[in-house]
């Protein structure tokens, strides 16, 4: 969403207004808020934004969330495609393009740990497209998972025949080769 | 024209039927955000660019499916709001998306959004606890459109969404769940901090941000990462059915241990949807709530059940004022909702 002061910067702040229980709804990018903080907010001052919350939730230890201003020479991390900086993307937590999941790869580990439960491996549902022998690979997991727990439950005959199963999905892997 | 249908009528065909649980779970819904590897994430794309992918989208799912799209810079501040009161629209894409669209189906159970905060969301409703159900036709959905589109996705991270808190399946899935039973009995908030520790979250009637008017909750997984489509709902349900099995013991105490009492908070809210002139949208979403509960245990009988979702969407400011023709202020609204409520349950009464 762009900020619908300045129309060019994207709104990072959203909040509702509600007078005589009208709501009035404003999205507004952080210059624009900071301009218009009094107009909009009845004189309260603007002393926290949604890039604290996120900078904070994100609690990264790099200089690129950490005034920047004092690093000017600091290479600054962004998306080659487009051209969204890392700074950005903690500001508004929206990634540019799809680009950006790579261009920001090493900093998105422990982000994803954080929002999701220390999960950062998808392991759900394939494009078909994608194809290749990751529909395969994603098959070989699950059957160890399914192996792990009959050698568990010692069930060694149906773990015998998962077993052979992984094989033969393994070298098919390697038939196709290693594209993926 | 078929946008008027879409508008003027507040309950989908969809809803109108029965699902399994359907006394307790109103409705089950399952989303998928897509996204195209070859475009900017919606945020950061051109006007040309939105309307090219637009059409690319429609075409995926053109065969099979007969859906009517309607684009969001032609439709009224009214008629968005209307769309979002019927959860057909997010408030998202309402509100922002200059290029946005949705692509409807006749009975309003599919809603595909574009350019919403992700390039695509497919969204899949059903009466009643059918996750299993919406999660295949949504499927389904997703493989028609990939027939046609490049999506965004990474081996590691899965399906690239514009928020990290969506990546990897995409997949929100939810139900819509009435509880008046635990909300009575003070049981709901020692619930909800176990259903969030197993990644799930409740929230109000709208979503993200919302009060939980007429005691009806949302309830949603919160992760995308690290599980399946298939376990995310296959653990939903099974938190469900606890939820249906905790609230239907509530409602027996209720009805055992102080049913006069219980009879008595029934027919005062009927007798206050029947006879007021000006209610809130807050006081009519509980009367309602009371109302359904009470036909629900037996006590009131010539009543439908759909009344609950029918006046619930129906009394939004929104409907009120696509009813009226036009602006309102709050309490002429207040006004109209009254009579509107009125009107329906006499309906009722003489069928």
């Amino acid at each position: 969403m762009i900020c619908q002061s300045c129309k060019e910067r994207p709104a990072s702040l959203h909040f509702t207004k509600t007078v005589n229980g009208e709501k009035t709804e404003f999205h507004l990018c952080e210059k624009c808020a900071q301009e218009k903080g009094e107009q909009y907010m009845f004189n309260q001052h603007f002393d926290f934004s949604i890039g604290d919350l996120l900078g904070g939730l994100f609690n990264l230890n790099t200089p690129f969330s950490s005034q920047p201003a004092q690093y000017p020479q600091q290479k600054v991390l962004k998306c080659g495609n487009c051209q969204t900086t890392f700074q950005q993307f903690v500001n508004q937590g929206k990634f540019g393009c799809a680009q950006c999941y790579e261009a920001f790869q090493d900093q998105l580990t422990p982000i994803l740990k954080r929002l999701q439960n220390g999960n950062t491996v998808h392991t759900g549902k394939i494009p078909a497209r994608i194809g290749g022998t990751l529909h395969l690979k994603k098959e070989i997991a699950e059957l160890k998972a399914k192996l792990q727990q009959a050698i568990e439950q010692e069930e060694f005959e149906s773990a015998a025949d998962i077993r052979d199963q992984i094989r033969s999905f393994e070298k098919k892997v390697l038939s196709e080769g290693g594209e993926s | 024209m078929s946008l008027e249908r879409f508008i003027n009528q507040a309950v989908s065909s969809w809803m109108s039927n029965e699902g399994p649980h359907s006394d307790i779970v109103l409705s089950s819904r399952v989303r998928l955000a897509r996204n195209l590897a070859d475009y900017h994430f919606p945020l950061f794309l051109k006007a040309n660019e939105a309307k090219d992918m637009t059409v690319q989208i429609s075409e995926g799912v053109q065969d099979g499916y007969q859906l009517e799209r309607l684009e969001m810079e032609q439709l009224s501040p009214l008629q968005k709001r209307v769309l979002v009161e019927k959860h057909l629209i997010s408030p998202y894409l309402a509100d922002n998306a200059a290029y946005g669209a949705v692509l409807l189906s006749e009975s309003e159970d599919i809603s595909i959004m574009i350019n919403e905060e992700d390039h695509i969301r497919i969204q899949c409703l059903a009466p009643g606890l059918q996750l299993k159900e919406v999660l295949e036709k949504a499927n389904e959905l997703d493989d028609a459109i990939e027939g046609k589109v490049k999506y965004a996705f990474d081996e590691q991270r899965g399906y690239l969404t514009s928020c990290p808190t969506n990546v990897g399946t995409g997949l929100r899935a939810s139900v819509m769940i009435h509880l008046p039973g635990l909300v009575l009995t003070q049981q709901l908030s020692r619930i909800i901090p176990a259903i969030s520790q197993l990644g799930f979250v409740v929230r109000g009637i709208y979503g993200e941000g919302s009060e939980a008017l007429g005691n009806i909750f949302q309830i949603s997984n919160q992760l995308t990462l690290g599980k399946s489509e298939a376990d995310i709902v296959d653990d939903l349900i099974s938190i469900v059915h606890q939820i249906i099995a905790h609230e239907k013991s509530a409602r027996e105490v209720l009805a055992n241990t102080s049913s006069i009492r219980l009879e008595d908070k029934v027919f005062r809210s009927y007798g206050v949807l029947t006879n007021s002139r000006i209610i809130e949208t807050k006081e009519a979403a509980q009367c309602l709530s009371d109302v359904r509960l009470g036909i629900d245990i037996g006590y009131i009988r010539n009543i439908s059940r759909s009344i609950l979702n029918e006046l619930m969407i129906l009394t939004q400011p929104g409907f009120l004022q696509q009813y009226a023709g036009g602006p309102l202020h709050p309490e002429e609204r207040d006004i109209r909702r009254a009579a509107l409520i009125r009107e329906r349950l006499q309906l009722e009464e003489n069928c």
